[in-house]
């Protein structure tokens, strides 16, 4: 599987071409945002319906990881 | 102890309620759905010192004063957001409004600040290259009305206020029917249901201008204050016709709120998309990073317009013991508590805090919409 | 003049509908969301599909397939999209809804920790690349959908430590009994047992909490076990997607799309099939497609052929809902501080005091963000009886520049 370069909050990683970048951030461990009253959340339906999955690509906001795919250069960045 | 019967819960209804029972009247409250429920919740909740002609600008700057001495204590019940309004000039003939309307404004001790280009982008850097200014009206806020509406009804209830769930189906002299048959009665009865008020007054000439508003995700550094256009009041106020205005709201939590539109007489729920791109494409005019800002509902509401824009506060020309207070067109927020302070003023026959002729109902022969 | 047949998901059932409707002349477009057809139970395309259903993905050429795009409303006889080139719209003569179903969430102390996914969601996680080989996963929740997943993960390497069903013995046992008569569903069953032979597997069980620190490390069940793990994946049935439906008018009854025997829907020209009609998996949604995409396209003979299967595959449906019945129990696992609408972490002691769902939304947010009730729509329906209210355009969040449409 051929590997490409995305970056998660500034730091550059190594992932499978065409891996679900929802399962990319779920398997490293960085929550995609924090909720209203500060918790952290992943995805949970992992098929575009509840919106947890919600992060920052190419500095586009509020687009669901679960429906992406990771491709060469992509830009994620989760809330703080 | 007078009784007092309130056809229509949303944030009028529960203003009238408040004064009412504050004033030891006995105030049954009518809902048919929950309280805050209609055009309450359909709105901008904007609270705006509108300026035309004397008659509004008076009733909205009174209405701001209430706003701000109801909401000192618990601002964020009402999540107020002290916003301002900023008024935004394209060309000469804007900037000349902007030159009126700040005349006006001073004229009443309204704080405003003419902003030029340099000073527009300076405080809205998410604006469009190339306007030439605008009014800042600091004082100018936003609330949250349905809940807002609840927290008059709580008041309202302290006082011994009670709250029935039905439909009224008609308006008799002192008693009023509702839709399961049961009839209360009261010394007095308020209409207070928006533009429903025609369903148990068709002789009134109240018409519907219904509007779209879309909310969006959060996005809290792009906007500080609410960005109206100025051409509003030329496109807004038009006798008949669609129309879109720019009205765009910074909400408290990071969401934007875009706006506005009307059409007359329509009250059916079924965005018209046509309208709606026509709103949208004006918005990202104003603000172009709009056009990437994730939106996450549509809905319509439904504004109760008068034939000269003012809401009709008083007796119903033609029947005994019943009043009125309709037709707040888009100005319902703002007008909500000053509105309701000027019907008790009547009811309770105490002093008026504004001259009350402008906002009396008219004999309703000479109110027929043109 | 060809029919315009427009099909929205690509799922099993609207596969079915896009090949039999493609027999005739008519122009048929298959919509979905995703990059591949397949939907949820065939994600990742035809290498999920069953030997006999790998024809539907061999698709008749004059199908156009319109990935990565969104339905988010229509009108008279027309659809709104969100497609990667921007809003359209899409004119339709025949429109089959087979927008399929969507995961019960149902809230409990710890339900929003980090790896506490849906059932299905932790099966999409891990097509799309999640590592599962050695991590430890408690599948929980009700519906067969629990038991198939875990086999197909622990063949992938996953240490299933338990699979914790709510329904008790007695009702499992009758629908065990129903599969007599589904020869393709007990091979399926009887496979999925034996993967899962060693496997601890809970009837009459559920959780009541998930515990960790900035992740769930373990979880404790009903009857008062704990169990360590990685992942939790718990979910409590499906819910049909019927937001394009109820845009359109079709009539619903308790969740579902009423349809005839035609899979006709109360709104003319406009038919649904699979989940959207009951819950049922994949052999309703193949039959039931196939029935729409005959209809739809006049040849009645070839939809009439399929009546008895479509009338087998509505009892497993019925069978399937009575024997996956949830327990009141589960109405009692939130304590007033778990949350219920996550979106706006609206928790369940502020939801208690509401009288509707309409008040719920104005008085607290719940059901006003970005999900727009998906999650906590169907919770509160659940714990509190409320019904939802219209569904508003746009179904699905898009950028603002996606909501302005070219005049007509």
């Amino acid at each position: 599987m051929k590997q490409i370069r995305i970056s998660i909050n500034g730091t550059e990683y190594h992932v499978a071409e065409h891996s679900n970048l929802a399962a990319v951030l779920m398997d490293k461990a960085i929550a995609n945002r924090r909720s209203v009253t500060g918790e952290p959340r992943m995805a949970v339906c992992g098929m575009g319906s509840c919106g947890e999955c919600r992060v920052t690509i190419n500095q586009q906001a509020h687009q669901l990881a679960c429906l992406q795919q990771c491709c060469e250069g992509m830009e994620v960045n989760c809330e703080p | 102890m007078s009784s007092v019967i309130i056809v229509g819960g949303g944030i009028v209804g529960c203003a009238v309620a408040l004064e009412l029972a504050q004033a030891g009247w006995q105030v049954t409250l009518i809902e048919r759905d929950c309280l805050g429920s209609g055009a309450t919740a359909a709105g901008m909740g904007h609270i705006v010192v509108m300026d035309e002609g004397e008659a509004q600008l008076k009733l909205t700057l009174f209405g701001q004063q209430l706003w701000q001495a109801l909401t000192a204590d618990h601002p964020q019940q009402h999540e107020y957001h002290a916003c301002g309004t900023l008024w935004v000039a394209t060309d000469a003939e804007e900037w000349d409004l902007v030159a009126e309307k700040a005349a006006v404004y001073q004229q009443y001790q309204i704080a405003c600040e003419i902003l030029d280009a340099a000073a527009l982008y300076a405080h809205e850097p998410a604006l469009r290259a190339g306007l030439v200014g605008g009014l800042l009206v600091p004082n100018d806020s936003v609330v949250y009305p349905p809940k807002s509406a609840v927290y008059l009804w709580q008041q309202a209830e302290k006082h011994g206020a009670t709250l029935v769930y039905g439909e009224v189906t008609t308006i008799q002299t002192n008693y009023v029917q509702l839709n399961d048959g049961r009839q209360l009665s009261a010394d007095a009865i308020v209409v207070a249901n928006g533009q429903r008020c025609i369903d148990l007054l068709p002789e009134l000439p109240i018409r519907a201008k219904r509007g779209q508003l879309v909310i969006t995700e959060r996005y809290p550094a792009l906007i500080k204050h609410q960005l109206v256009e100025l051409s509003y009041i030329k496109n807004a106020h038009a006798s008949s016709g669609d129309s879109v205005a720019f009205n765009l709201q910074p909400r408290p939590n990071g969401q934007l709120l875009i706006g506005s539109s009307r059409q007359f007489d329509r009250t059916d729920r079924q965005i018209d998309q046509q309208l709606l791109s026509q709103m949208l494409r004006k918005a990202i005019d104003y603000v172009p990073a709009l056009a990437d800002v994730r939106c996450l509902r549509t809905w319509t509401g439904v504004r109760a317009a008068s034939p000269d824009g003012l809401p009709m506060i008083g007796q119903h020309p033609e029947r005994a013991g019943l009043w009125l207070n309709v037709g707040h067109e888009g100005l319902g927020i703002t007008t909500a508590l000053s509105s309701a302070r000027l019907l008790a003023d009547q009811m309770l026959q105490r002093p008026s805090h504004l001259a009350i002729q402008p906002y009396l109902p008219r004999s309703l022969q000479q109110e027929q919409p043109q | 003049m060809s029919l315009n047949v427009v099909i929205v998901g690509a799922g099993p059932a609207g596969l079915a509908a896009a090949w039999s409707a493609s027999q005739s002349n008519a122009n048929v477009t298959l919509i979905d969301q995703a990059d591949q057809a397949g939907g949820q139970i065939w994600r990742g395309g035809q290498g999920y599909a069953p030997k006999r259903y790998q024809h539907l993905f061999f698709q008749h050429t004059a199908l156009q397939y319109r990935k990565q795009t969104h339905v988010l409303g229509a009108s008279e006889q027309q659809l709104y999209l969100a497609t990667p080139q921007g809003p359209q719209q899409l004119r339709y003569d025949r429109l089959i809804l087979a927008n399929g179903a969507r995961e019960l969430f149902l809230p409990f102390p710890g339900w929003t920790l980090p790896k506490v996914v849906g059932v299905g969601g932790l099966q999409a996680l891990v097509k799309g690349g999640l590592p599962i080989v050695g991590k430890r996963v408690v599948i929980a929740g009700s519906g067969p959908l629990l038991i198939a997943v875990a086999s197909q993960l622990k063949q992938r390497g996953a240490i299933i430590k338990a699979v914790v069903e709510q329904a008790p013995i007695a009702q499992l046992l009758r629908f065990g009994r129903s599969l007599v008569g589904h020869p393709t569903k007990m091979l399926q069953a009887a496979q999925s047992a034996q993967a899962l032979a060693n496997t601890p597997f809970y009837v009459n069980t559920w959780i009541i909490a998930a515990e960790g620190e900035g992740e769930v490390q373990q979880v404790q069940l009903s009857n008062g076990q704990r169990i360590e793990c990685d992942y939790l994946a718990c979910s409590w049935g499906l819910i049909a997607n019927t937001e394009l439906a109820q845009q359109l008018g079709c009539r619903l009854e308790q969740g579902f799309v009423v349809v005839d025997r035609s899979q006709h829907t109360s709104r003319d020209q406009v038919y649904a099939v699979g989940e959207l009609t009951g819950i049922g998996g994949e052999d309703k949604a193949v039959i039931e497609g196939q029935i729409a995409g005959f209809v739809a396209t006049g040849n009645y003979q070839a939809a009439s052929q399929l009546a008895q299967q479509q009338a087998q595959a509505w009892q497993f449906s019925q069978q399937l809902a009575a024997s996956f019945a949830l327990r009141p129990e589960l109405r009692q696992l939130a304590q007033a501080n778990t949350i219920v609408c996550r979106c706006e972490d609206v928790t369940f002691g502020q939801l208690q005091s509401q009288p509707s769902w309409r008040s719920a939304k104005l008085q607290t947010r719940c059901g006003m963000g970005i999900c727009q009730g998906r999650v906590c729509g169907g919770a509160t329906q659940y714990l509190f009886g409320w019904s939802q209210d219209s569904v508003r355009f746009p179904i699905h969040s898009v950028s603002v520049a996606d909501l302005v449409m070219e005049s007509v």
